[in-house]
């Protein structure tokens, strides 16, 4: 009976820490949009700025990934 | 979905299991073996090793496609770090160079099906990220001695709010070296944990027959899209945590916001 708390509150809890990819969503969806308004507004320099895209957008799936992280040590490591 | 008794559950954990495969005895205590994955981490070196030498074993004018290679990733290693830390970062370009080829070579040798991830155990990405920053406080301080601590006064604060805001950036500071390791291994982890889980879909359809086996045709090619992503953030992270630690060094050579 307490391992099915057990369980019960390891997935309510993977399910919760699935909710923190939806802000790495916003941010990448900023990132990119900006990143391709300034690119249709100035073709020429966008190539420049794309290894700056690819870093931002690294730091910031970090975030989402950390958060799917405690999901996956909740459902397999905990 | 966990670790049941049962066979037919998915079970993705299990590929990041520690093997030994050869005991190398105690020492004051602790055990020390050679693993799956120092094996691994020596085939990483040797990759690498063997990639640069036949690289540039016939120096030629005019270079043939693994020389063009090998000086492509010098270049691109030599000028992230330039942009980053100046001239005089450039005196950290073995160091920066090896992180970088050797996080790069292991991420990708661990998408070969029944090869380890070196890089999926948070002691490995912690070991690299510890040796970066520690590298960043130790070299910043023989350099600018106690002005190192510059870096934690940004310009231009009013005098009421600098412990706060010093007390603030040395928190930033201190999670600098979490950030680094355990982005790096949850990439990898979540990476090879979804490829399994989509590779057990295929199994788990097939069980149902010539129609499942019909259905089984969209996890695979999920898989294929998924082992394509795997590639590009093995890439990516391995990009990713060269550049930062191009930037920390500049905080170590710089430290003055």
């Amino acid at each position: 009976m307490e391992q099915a708390i057990i369980d019960a509150g390891k997935y309510i809890g993977a399910g919760m820490a699935c909710l923190g990819m939806g802000g790495a969503g916003v941010g990448l969806g900023s990132l990119f949009g900006n990143y391709l308004a300034g690119a249709i507004r100035n073709p020429a320099a966008a190539d420049g700025q794309f290894g700056r895209l690819i870093f931002g957008f690294a730091v910031t799936e970090a975030l989402g990934i950390f958060s799917l992280l405690i999901a996956l040590l909740l459902i397999f490591a905990v | 979905m966990a670790e049941t008794a049962g066979s037919d559950t998915v079970d993705p954990i299990h590929q990041f299991t520690i093997e030994e495969l050869f005991d190398l005895g105690t020492v004051g205590g602790v055990e020390f073996a050679f693993t799956n994955s120092a094996l691994f981490m020596v085939v990483t070196v040797a990759v690498v090793a063997a990639f640069l030498i036949l690289g540039t074993s016939r120096a030629a004018l005019v270079p043939g496609r693994v020389q063009a290679l090998a000086e492509i990733s010098y270049e691109f290693v030599a000028n992230m770090l330039r942009e980053s830390a100046g001239t005089e970062g450039m005196r950290f370009f073995p160091f920066v160079f090896s992180l970088f080829m050797f996080v790069l070579v292991a991420n990708v040798l661990g998408l070969f099906p029944y090869f380890f991830t070196v890089t999926s155990h948070i002691i490995v990405t912690a070991a690299l990220a510890f040796t970066v920053i520690l590298l960043v406080i130790g070299y910043g301080f023989y350099r600018n001695g106690i002005g190192f601590l510059k870096l934690f006064v940004p310009h231009g604060v009013p005098g009421y709010l600098l412990p706060l805001v010093a007390a603030i950036e040395v928190l930033s500071f201190l999670s600098r070296p979490i950030s680094l390791s355990v982005r790096l291994f949850a990439n990898m982890l979540a990476g090879h944990i979804t490829l399994k889980v989509f590779a057990s879909f295929i199994i788990m359809l097939g069980a149902f027959g010539a129609a499942g086996w019909i259905g089984a045709i969209i996890p695979f090619f999920m898989t294929v899209a998924l082992t394509a992503l795997e590639v590009l953030v093995a890439f990516l992270q391995a990009y990713v945590f060269a550049i930062l630690t191009c930037m920390y060094l500049n905080d170590a050579l710089h430290p003055s916001h």
